[in-house]
Protein backbone atom coordinates (compact mmCIF):
# COMPACT_ATOMS: atom_id res chain seq x y z
CA UNK A 1 0.00 0.00 0.00
CA UNK A 2 1.25 3.04 -0.78
CA UNK A 3 1.34 6.46 1.39
CA UNK A 4 -1.61 8.10 1.46
CA UNK A 5 -3.88 5.55 -0.38
CA UNK A 6 -6.98 4.05 0.68
CA UNK A 7 -7.11 1.63 3.48
CA UNK A 8 -10.00 0.28 3.51
CA UNK A 9 -10.73 -2.86 1.56
CA UNK A 10 -13.81 -4.05 -1.20
CA UNK A 11 -16.74 -5.30 -0.39
CA UNK A 12 -18.73 -8.13 -1.76
CA UNK A 13 -22.10 -6.85 -2.52
CA UNK A 14 -23.90 -3.16 -1.04
CA UNK A 15 -23.26 0.03 -1.18
CA UNK A 16 -20.33 2.85 -1.64
CA UNK A 17 -20.70 5.97 -0.47
CA UNK A 18 -18.12 8.38 -2.13
CA UNK A 19 -17.42 11.77 -2.11
CA UNK A 20 -19.53 12.36 1.35
CA UNK A 21 -18.39 16.35 2.44
CA UNK A 22 -15.61 15.82 4.91
CA UNK A 23 -16.66 15.52 8.67
CA UNK A 24 -20.31 13.81 7.60
CA UNK A 25 -19.62 10.40 7.34
CA UNK A 26 -21.18 9.91 10.85
CA UNK A 27 -24.28 11.71 9.58
CA UNK A 28 -24.64 9.82 6.81
CA UNK A 29 -24.38 6.29 9.04
CA UNK A 30 -27.31 8.18 11.54
CA UNK A 31 -29.45 9.42 8.94
CA UNK A 32 -29.29 5.71 7.09
CA UNK A 33 -30.02 4.41 10.31
CA UNK A 34 -26.99 2.03 10.89
CA UNK A 35 -26.08 1.15 14.22
CA UNK A 36 -24.03 -1.66 13.55
CA UNK A 37 -25.80 -4.30 14.95
CA UNK A 38 -27.60 -5.85 11.92
CA UNK A 39 -23.95 -7.79 10.92
CA UNK A 40 -23.07 -6.43 7.94
CA UNK A 41 -19.48 -4.95 7.35
CA UNK A 42 -19.85 -1.41 7.75
CA UNK A 43 -16.68 1.16 6.77
CA UNK A 44 -16.26 4.36 7.37
CA UNK A 45 -13.20 6.36 5.81
CA UNK A 46 -12.43 9.97 6.95
CA UNK A 47 -10.34 12.91 5.38
CA UNK A 48 -9.57 10.74 2.79
CA UNK A 49 -7.55 12.81 -0.05
CA UNK A 50 -9.63 13.41 -2.91
CA UNK A 51 -8.91 15.21 -6.64
CA UNK A 52 -12.66 16.41 -6.56
CA UNK A 53 -13.45 17.70 -3.19
CA UNK A 54 -9.59 17.87 -1.60
CA UNK A 55 -10.42 15.84 1.46
CA UNK A 56 -13.77 13.75 1.74
CA UNK A 57 -15.42 10.94 3.68
CA UNK A 58 -16.39 7.30 2.67
CA UNK A 59 -18.69 4.90 3.90
CA UNK A 60 -19.16 1.49 2.89
CA UNK A 61 -22.33 -0.84 3.26
CA UNK A 62 -22.03 -4.38 3.08
CA UNK A 63 -24.90 -6.15 2.15
CA UNK A 64 -27.71 -3.48 1.61
CA UNK A 65 -28.25 -1.77 -1.49
CA UNK A 66 -29.73 1.85 -0.80
CA UNK A 67 -33.13 2.97 -2.20
CA UNK A 68 -34.05 5.88 -3.95
CA UNK A 69 -35.66 7.66 -0.99
CA UNK A 70 -31.89 6.80 0.92
CA UNK A 71 -30.06 8.59 -1.51
CA UNK A 72 -32.24 11.57 -1.29
CA UNK A 73 -32.13 11.86 2.29
CA UNK A 74 -28.11 11.59 1.44
CA UNK A 75 -28.25 14.27 -0.79
CA UNK A 76 -29.45 17.01 1.93
CA UNK A 77 -26.43 16.06 4.02
CA UNK A 78 -23.84 15.43 1.34
CA UNK A 79 -24.78 17.09 -1.93
CA UNK A 80 -22.06 15.83 -3.99
CA UNK A 81 -21.98 12.42 -3.00
CA UNK A 82 -22.01 9.17 -5.27
CA UNK A 83 -23.28 6.31 -4.82
CA UNK A 84 -22.22 3.11 -6.10
CA UNK A 85 -24.16 -0.32 -5.92
CA UNK A 86 -21.87 -3.23 -5.77
CA UNK A 87 -22.57 -6.61 -7.09
CA UNK A 88 -19.87 -9.19 -6.67
CA UNK A 89 -17.15 -6.75 -6.46
CA UNK A 90 -18.20 -4.83 -9.21
CA UNK A 91 -20.10 -1.42 -9.85
CA UNK A 92 -23.41 -2.32 -10.77
CA UNK A 93 -25.17 0.96 -10.38
CA UNK A 94 -24.35 4.62 -10.22
CA UNK A 95 -26.58 6.65 -8.77
CA UNK A 96 -26.41 10.28 -8.88
CA UNK A 97 -27.05 12.14 -5.37
CA UNK A 98 -29.61 14.98 -6.66
CA UNK A 99 -31.46 17.31 -3.97
CA UNK A 100 -34.97 16.75 -5.02
CA UNK A 101 -37.11 19.63 -5.40
CA UNK A 102 -39.10 18.93 -2.72
CA UNK A 103 -38.29 16.68 0.37
CA UNK A 104 -41.48 14.95 2.15
CA UNK A 105 -41.10 14.03 5.39
CA UNK A 106 -37.12 13.62 6.52
CA UNK A 107 -36.73 16.72 8.18
CA UNK A 108 -38.83 19.20 10.51
CA UNK A 109 -39.23 22.50 10.31
CA UNK A 110 -37.83 24.16 12.71
CA UNK A 111 -40.32 26.42 13.53
CA UNK A 112 -42.13 25.04 17.17
CA UNK A 113 -45.28 27.10 15.91
CA UNK A 114 -45.64 25.76 12.72
CA UNK A 115 -48.33 23.60 12.10
CA UNK A 116 -46.27 20.73 10.63
CA UNK A 117 -45.14 20.69 14.65
CA UNK A 118 -48.17 19.72 16.15
CA UNK A 119 -48.26 15.79 16.63
CA UNK A 120 -51.49 14.97 17.09
CA UNK A 121 -52.58 16.16 13.47
CA UNK A 122 -52.12 14.14 10.38
CA UNK A 123 -49.20 15.90 8.82
CA UNK A 124 -46.41 15.00 7.49
CA UNK A 125 -43.59 17.76 6.63
CA UNK A 126 -43.04 19.16 2.79
CA UNK A 127 -40.37 21.50 1.81
CA UNK A 128 -39.51 22.88 -1.17
CA UNK A 129 -35.47 23.27 -2.03
CA UNK A 130 -35.06 27.09 -2.13
CA UNK A 131 -30.91 27.37 -2.58
CA UNK A 132 -29.21 24.37 -3.41
CA UNK A 133 -25.36 25.43 -1.91
CA UNK A 134 -25.67 26.75 0.93
CA UNK A 135 -28.75 24.94 1.45
CA UNK A 136 -31.97 26.25 1.84
CA UNK A 137 -35.27 24.53 2.57
CA UNK A 138 -38.95 26.55 2.65
CA UNK A 139 -41.50 25.18 4.68
CA UNK A 140 -44.75 24.12 2.48
CA UNK A 141 -47.03 25.11 5.27
CA UNK A 142 -45.50 27.91 7.77
CA UNK A 143 -43.11 29.00 4.75
CA UNK A 144 -40.45 29.68 6.94
CA UNK A 145 -36.78 28.97 5.39
CA UNK A 146 -34.60 27.09 6.94
CA UNK A 147 -30.52 27.61 6.54
CA UNK A 148 -28.18 24.32 6.33
CA UNK A 149 -26.85 24.46 9.52
CA UNK A 150 -30.59 24.05 10.74
CA UNK A 151 -31.12 21.12 8.29
CA UNK A 152 -28.26 19.22 9.22
CA UNK A 153 -28.76 19.93 13.41
CA UNK A 154 -31.07 17.30 12.56
CA UNK A 155 -29.25 14.43 11.67
CA UNK B 1 -61.44 41.75 -17.64
CA UNK B 2 -59.18 38.57 -18.77
CA UNK B 3 -60.87 35.84 -19.17
CA UNK B 4 -58.62 33.25 -16.61
CA UNK B 5 -60.00 34.44 -13.47
CA UNK B 6 -61.78 31.92 -11.17
CA UNK B 7 -62.59 32.56 -7.94
CA UNK B 8 -65.53 29.90 -7.43
CA UNK B 9 -64.57 27.78 -4.75
CA UNK B 10 -60.84 29.10 -4.24
CA UNK B 11 -59.38 29.03 -0.92
CA UNK B 12 -57.71 31.92 0.50
CA UNK B 13 -54.66 30.75 2.37
CA UNK B 14 -52.12 33.04 1.57
CA UNK B 15 -52.06 36.64 -0.17
CA UNK B 16 -49.20 35.04 -2.36
CA UNK B 17 -51.50 32.60 -4.32
CA UNK B 18 -52.98 36.10 -5.76
CA UNK B 19 -52.16 37.57 -8.90
CA UNK B 20 -52.13 41.81 -9.06
CA UNK B 21 -54.77 41.18 -11.61
CA UNK B 22 -56.92 39.53 -9.35
CA UNK B 23 -56.23 41.55 -6.44
CA UNK B 24 -57.29 44.83 -8.59
CA UNK B 25 -60.34 42.42 -9.75
CA UNK B 26 -61.42 41.86 -5.85
CA UNK B 27 -61.23 45.67 -4.99
CA UNK B 28 -63.08 46.71 -8.53
CA UNK B 29 -66.06 43.99 -7.29
CA UNK B 30 -65.30 45.76 -3.44
CA UNK B 31 -66.11 49.08 -4.86
CA UNK B 32 -69.17 48.27 -7.03
CA UNK B 33 -70.93 46.61 -4.22
CA UNK B 34 -70.56 49.58 -2.05
CA UNK B 35 -73.96 50.27 -2.01
CA UNK B 36 -74.96 46.65 -0.86
CA UNK B 37 -72.66 47.40 2.32
CA UNK B 38 -75.55 50.21 2.64
CA UNK B 39 -78.76 48.37 2.05
CA UNK B 40 -77.99 44.38 1.79
CA UNK B 41 -78.71 41.70 -0.20
CA UNK B 42 -80.26 38.61 -0.40
CA UNK B 43 -77.28 36.68 -3.14
CA UNK B 44 -76.37 34.62 -0.51
CA UNK B 45 -79.34 33.09 0.86
CA UNK B 46 -79.29 29.74 2.21
CA UNK B 47 -75.14 29.84 2.38
CA UNK B 48 -73.27 29.36 5.69
CA UNK B 49 -70.53 30.62 6.56
CA UNK B 50 -68.61 28.40 9.37
CA UNK B 51 -66.04 30.86 11.91
CA UNK B 52 -63.47 28.57 13.40
CA UNK B 53 -61.75 31.13 15.82
CA UNK B 54 -58.79 29.24 17.91
CA UNK B 55 -57.91 32.55 18.60
CA UNK B 56 -59.78 35.75 20.26
CA UNK B 57 -60.39 37.90 17.89
CA UNK B 58 -63.00 40.85 17.25
CA UNK B 59 -62.35 43.01 14.41
CA UNK B 60 -62.32 39.62 12.15
CA UNK B 61 -64.62 37.93 13.56
CA UNK B 62 -67.40 40.12 13.58
CA UNK B 63 -66.75 41.64 9.97
CA UNK B 64 -66.86 38.46 8.38
CA UNK B 65 -70.19 37.59 9.98
CA UNK B 66 -71.29 41.24 8.85
CA UNK B 67 -69.92 40.70 5.39
CA UNK B 68 -72.06 37.57 5.11
CA UNK B 69 -75.39 38.96 7.07
CA UNK B 70 -75.35 41.95 4.71
CA UNK B 71 -75.38 39.18 1.39
CA UNK B 72 -78.44 37.26 3.01
CA UNK B 73 -76.69 34.12 4.15
CA UNK B 74 -75.63 32.61 7.79
CA UNK B 75 -73.00 32.25 10.46
CA UNK B 76 -72.21 29.07 12.80
CA UNK B 77 -68.90 28.95 14.72
CA UNK B 78 -66.87 29.03 17.68
CA UNK B 79 -65.03 32.12 19.01
CA UNK B 80 -63.15 30.16 21.12
CA UNK B 81 -61.44 26.52 21.43
CA UNK B 82 -62.56 26.02 25.05
CA UNK B 83 -65.78 25.57 24.09
CA UNK B 84 -65.74 23.07 21.22
CA UNK B 85 -64.80 19.23 20.86
CA UNK B 86 -61.38 21.20 20.08
CA UNK B 87 -60.68 21.19 23.86
CA UNK B 88 -61.54 17.32 24.19
CA UNK B 89 -58.18 16.95 21.62
CA UNK B 90 -60.21 17.14 18.62
CA UNK B 91 -57.50 17.54 15.61
CA UNK B 92 -58.06 20.35 13.09
CA UNK B 93 -58.12 17.34 10.34
CA UNK B 94 -61.09 16.68 11.94
CA UNK B 95 -62.64 19.63 12.91
CA UNK B 96 -62.65 21.32 9.43
CA UNK B 97 -63.98 17.55 7.91
CA UNK B 98 -66.81 17.95 10.41
CA UNK B 99 -67.69 21.67 9.98
CA UNK B 100 -67.26 21.55 6.33
CA UNK B 101 -70.56 18.97 6.15
CA UNK B 102 -72.89 22.01 7.77
CA UNK B 103 -70.91 24.70 5.72
CA UNK B 104 -70.49 26.38 2.43
CA UNK B 105 -67.38 28.24 3.32
CA UNK B 106 -64.89 27.99 6.14
CA UNK B 107 -63.58 30.94 7.57
CA UNK B 108 -60.37 29.90 10.12
CA UNK B 109 -58.44 32.02 12.88
CA UNK B 110 -55.50 29.31 14.27
CA UNK B 111 -52.31 30.21 16.40
CA UNK B 112 -49.99 27.36 14.57
CA UNK B 113 -48.77 29.31 11.34
CA UNK B 114 -49.45 27.27 8.22
CA UNK B 115 -52.61 26.10 9.60
CA UNK B 116 -54.98 27.46 6.77
CA UNK B 117 -53.06 25.74 4.67
CA UNK B 118 -53.36 22.76 6.24
CA UNK B 119 -57.07 23.02 6.84
CA UNK B 120 -57.30 23.62 3.33
CA UNK B 121 -55.56 20.48 1.94
CA UNK B 122 -58.67 18.87 4.51
CA UNK B 123 -61.82 20.74 3.66
CA UNK B 124 -63.97 20.22 0.58
CA UNK B 125 -65.48 23.57 1.20
CA UNK B 126 -63.26 26.44 0.59
CA UNK B 127 -61.09 28.17 3.76
CA UNK B 128 -60.28 31.90 3.78
CA UNK B 129 -57.10 32.38 6.41
CA UNK B 130 -58.45 34.78 9.01
CA UNK B 131 -55.09 35.03 10.78
CA UNK B 132 -52.17 31.69 11.06
CA UNK B 133 -50.33 32.66 13.76
CA UNK B 134 -48.01 35.45 12.92
CA UNK B 135 -47.95 34.17 9.15
CA UNK B 136 -50.77 36.08 7.42
CA UNK B 137 -53.69 37.74 7.49
CA UNK B 138 -54.74 37.94 3.68
CA UNK B 139 -58.05 39.32 3.85
CA UNK B 140 -56.45 42.26 6.02
CA UNK B 141 -54.38 42.99 3.20
CA UNK B 142 -56.63 43.56 0.70
CA UNK B 143 -58.72 45.84 3.37
CA UNK B 144 -55.36 47.55 3.55
CA UNK B 145 -55.14 47.90 -0.18
CA UNK B 146 -58.32 48.70 -0.51
CA UNK B 147 -58.61 51.73 1.77
CA UNK B 148 -55.41 53.22 0.49
CA UNK B 149 -56.91 52.55 -3.46
CA UNK B 150 -60.10 54.69 -1.90
CA UNK B 151 -58.18 57.48 0.24
CA UNK B 152 -55.56 57.67 -2.83
CA UNK B 153 -57.56 56.92 -6.02
CA UNK B 154 -54.41 54.72 -6.70
CA UNK B 155 -51.88 52.27 -5.48
CA UNK B 156 -49.04 52.36 -7.98
CA UNK B 157 -46.30 55.43 -7.38
CA UNK B 158 -47.26 55.87 -3.43
CA UNK B 159 -44.52 56.00 -0.77
CA UNK B 160 -45.01 53.75 1.56
CA UNK B 161 -43.49 52.57 5.05
CA UNK B 162 -44.44 49.67 7.36
CA UNK B 163 -43.76 51.09 10.88
CA UNK B 164 -44.16 48.63 14.30
CA UNK B 165 -43.61 45.20 14.50
CA UNK B 166 -42.57 43.96 11.72
CA UNK B 167 -41.57 40.19 12.24
CA UNK B 168 -44.50 39.18 14.65
CA UNK B 169 -47.20 40.74 13.09
CA UNK B 170 -49.04 39.01 10.08
CA UNK B 171 -50.62 41.83 9.04
CA UNK B 172 -47.78 43.87 7.56
CA UNK B 173 -46.28 40.05 6.09
CA UNK B 174 -49.44 39.93 3.98
CA UNK B 175 -49.81 43.47 2.79
CA UNK B 176 -45.99 43.51 2.33
CA UNK B 177 -46.35 41.06 -0.25
CA UNK B 178 -49.67 42.43 -1.41
CA UNK B 179 -47.71 45.94 -2.15
CA UNK B 180 -44.98 44.35 -3.90
CA UNK B 181 -47.27 43.67 -6.99
CA UNK B 182 -47.61 47.20 -7.34
CA UNK B 183 -44.84 49.67 -8.36
CA UNK B 184 -44.25 51.31 -4.76
CA UNK B 185 -41.81 52.87 -2.87
CA UNK B 186 -41.75 50.85 0.24
CA UNK B 187 -39.87 51.42 3.39
CA UNK B 188 -40.06 49.20 6.65
CA UNK B 189 -39.54 51.00 9.79
CA UNK B 190 -38.94 48.92 12.88
CA UNK B 191 -36.72 48.15 15.96
CA UNK B 192 -33.57 45.78 15.53
CA UNK B 193 -35.56 42.69 16.91
CA UNK B 194 -38.66 43.41 14.90
CA UNK B 195 -37.29 43.65 11.46
CA UNK B 196 -39.43 41.87 8.77
CA UNK B 197 -38.67 38.39 8.32
CA UNK B 198 -35.97 37.25 5.65
CA UNK B 199 -38.25 35.13 4.26
CA UNK B 200 -40.77 38.02 3.35
CA UNK B 201 -37.89 40.73 2.65
CA UNK B 202 -36.10 37.91 0.25
CA UNK B 203 -39.83 37.35 -1.40
CA UNK B 204 -40.80 40.92 -2.03
CA UNK B 205 -36.78 42.71 -2.73
CA UNK B 206 -37.35 40.01 -6.09
CA UNK B 207 -39.96 42.55 -7.87
CA UNK B 208 -39.22 45.75 -5.30
CA UNK B 209 -36.76 47.86 -3.53
CA UNK B 210 -37.22 48.04 0.48
CA UNK B 211 -35.21 49.83 2.22
CA UNK B 212 -35.79 49.46 6.31
CA UNK B 213 -34.79 52.00 8.76
CA UNK B 214 -34.66 52.36 12.84
CA UNK B 215 -36.79 55.38 13.04
CA UNK B 216 -39.45 56.94 11.28
CA UNK B 217 -38.39 60.64 11.02
CA UNK B 218 -36.11 60.80 8.01
CA UNK B 219 -38.69 59.40 5.92
CA UNK B 220 -41.85 60.47 7.33
CA UNK B 221 -41.93 64.19 5.21
CA UNK B 222 -42.27 61.74 1.56
CA UNK B 223 -44.60 59.61 2.60
CA UNK B 224 -48.39 59.09 1.31
CA UNK B 225 -49.01 55.74 3.59
CA UNK B 226 -48.13 55.30 7.04
CA UNK B 227 -49.06 51.75 8.22
CA UNK B 228 -48.62 51.46 12.15
CA UNK B 229 -48.63 48.21 13.83
CA UNK B 230 -48.72 47.58 17.76
CA UNK B 231 -44.87 46.59 19.17
CA UNK B 232 -45.99 44.67 21.86
CA UNK B 233 -44.08 44.76 25.18
CA UNK B 234 -43.27 40.70 25.66
CA UNK B 235 -40.95 40.61 22.47
CA UNK B 236 -38.56 42.32 24.46
CA UNK B 237 -36.32 40.58 27.36
CA UNK B 238 -35.13 44.11 28.38
CA UNK B 239 -38.27 46.62 29.74
CA UNK B 240 -35.79 49.36 29.78
CA UNK B 241 -35.34 48.71 25.65
CA UNK B 242 -39.05 48.61 25.88
CA UNK B 243 -39.83 51.60 26.58
CA UNK B 244 -37.06 53.40 24.62
CA UNK B 245 -38.66 51.76 21.58
CA UNK B 246 -41.66 52.45 22.26
CA UNK B 247 -40.95 56.00 22.46
CA UNK B 248 -39.77 55.90 18.81
CA UNK B 249 -42.51 54.58 17.27
CA UNK B 250 -45.37 56.61 18.67
CA UNK B 251 -47.23 58.84 16.23
CA UNK B 252 -48.32 61.54 17.12
CA UNK B 253 -49.54 65.42 16.15
CA UNK B 254 -45.88 66.84 16.80
CA UNK B 255 -44.49 63.98 14.94
CA UNK B 256 -47.16 64.60 11.99
CA UNK B 257 -46.14 68.29 11.32
CA UNK B 258 -43.44 67.13 9.44
CA UNK B 259 -46.11 64.98 7.06
CA UNK B 260 -47.37 65.95 4.12
CA UNK B 261 -50.86 66.92 4.32
CA UNK B 262 -52.61 64.50 2.27
CA UNK B 263 -50.89 61.69 4.38
CA UNK B 264 -52.91 58.74 5.69
CA UNK B 265 -52.18 56.77 8.68
CA UNK B 266 -53.40 53.13 9.28
CA UNK B 267 -53.53 50.18 11.51
CA UNK B 268 -55.24 47.00 11.61
CA UNK B 269 -56.22 47.96 15.27
CA UNK B 270 -56.55 47.19 18.11
CA UNK B 271 -54.22 49.89 19.15
CA UNK B 272 -52.60 50.73 22.40
CA UNK B 273 -50.96 54.07 22.55
CA UNK B 274 -48.77 53.42 19.12
CA UNK B 275 -51.23 56.30 17.76
CA UNK B 276 -51.62 58.99 20.07
CA UNK B 277 -55.61 59.39 20.15
CA UNK B 278 -55.34 63.21 19.69
CA UNK B 279 -54.66 62.19 16.18
CA UNK B 280 -58.08 60.94 15.36
CA UNK B 281 -60.12 63.83 14.54
CA UNK B 282 -57.34 64.81 12.01
CA UNK B 283 -57.89 63.86 8.15
CA UNK B 284 -54.55 61.73 8.72
CA UNK B 285 -56.56 58.84 10.44
CA UNK B 286 -58.12 56.24 8.30
CA UNK B 287 -57.93 53.29 10.57
CA UNK B 288 -61.35 53.28 11.58
CA UNK B 289 -62.76 53.27 7.82
CA UNK B 290 -59.85 50.48 7.45
CA UNK B 291 -62.64 48.37 9.66
CA UNK B 292 -65.63 49.31 7.37
CA UNK B 293 -63.55 48.75 4.15
CA UNK B 294 -62.89 44.95 5.38
CA UNK B 295 -66.33 44.66 5.49
CA UNK B 296 -67.00 45.45 1.88
CA UNK B 297 -63.96 43.58 0.92
CA UNK B 298 -65.18 40.24 2.65
CA UNK B 299 -68.39 40.41 1.18
CA UNK B 300 -66.97 40.91 -2.50
CA UNK B 301 -64.62 37.84 -1.63
CA UNK B 302 -67.35 35.85 -0.43
CA UNK B 303 -69.65 36.45 -3.44
CA UNK B 304 -67.25 35.70 -5.35
CA UNK B 305 -65.82 32.19 -3.73
CA UNK B 306 -69.41 31.37 -3.52
CA UNK B 307 -70.46 32.17 -6.82
CA UNK B 308 -72.60 35.03 -6.63
CA UNK B 309 -70.70 37.48 -8.77
CA UNK B 310 -68.49 36.18 -11.38
CA UNK B 311 -65.71 37.50 -12.98
CA UNK B 312 -64.29 36.41 -16.32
Amino acid sequence: MSPGSLRVSKIRNGTVIDHITKGHALDVIKILGINGRSGGTVTIAMNVQSSKLGVKDIVKIEGRELNSEEVDKIALIAPHATINIIRNFRVAEKLTVKLPSVIRGIVKCIKPSCISNDSSEPIRSIFYLEEADPLKLRCHYCNNIMEEKDILQQF
Amino acid sequence: MKSEFNFLNRDIVSIKGFSREEIDCILEVARSIEHIAEKGSDMLRGKVLAELFFEPSTRTMLSFQTAMYKLGGNVIGFAEPGVSSVWKGETLADTVRVVEKYSDIIVLRHPLEGSARFAAEYAQVPVINAGSGAEEHPTQALLDLYTILKAKGRIDGLDIALMGDLRYGRTVHSLAYALSLYNVKLSMVSPGLLRMRSEVLRDIRSRIDVIEYRDIEEILPELDVLYVTRIQKERFPDLGEYEKVRGTFAVNLKLLRSAKNDLIVLHPLPRLDEIAVEVDATPFAKYFEQARNGVVVRMALLALILGAIKKQ
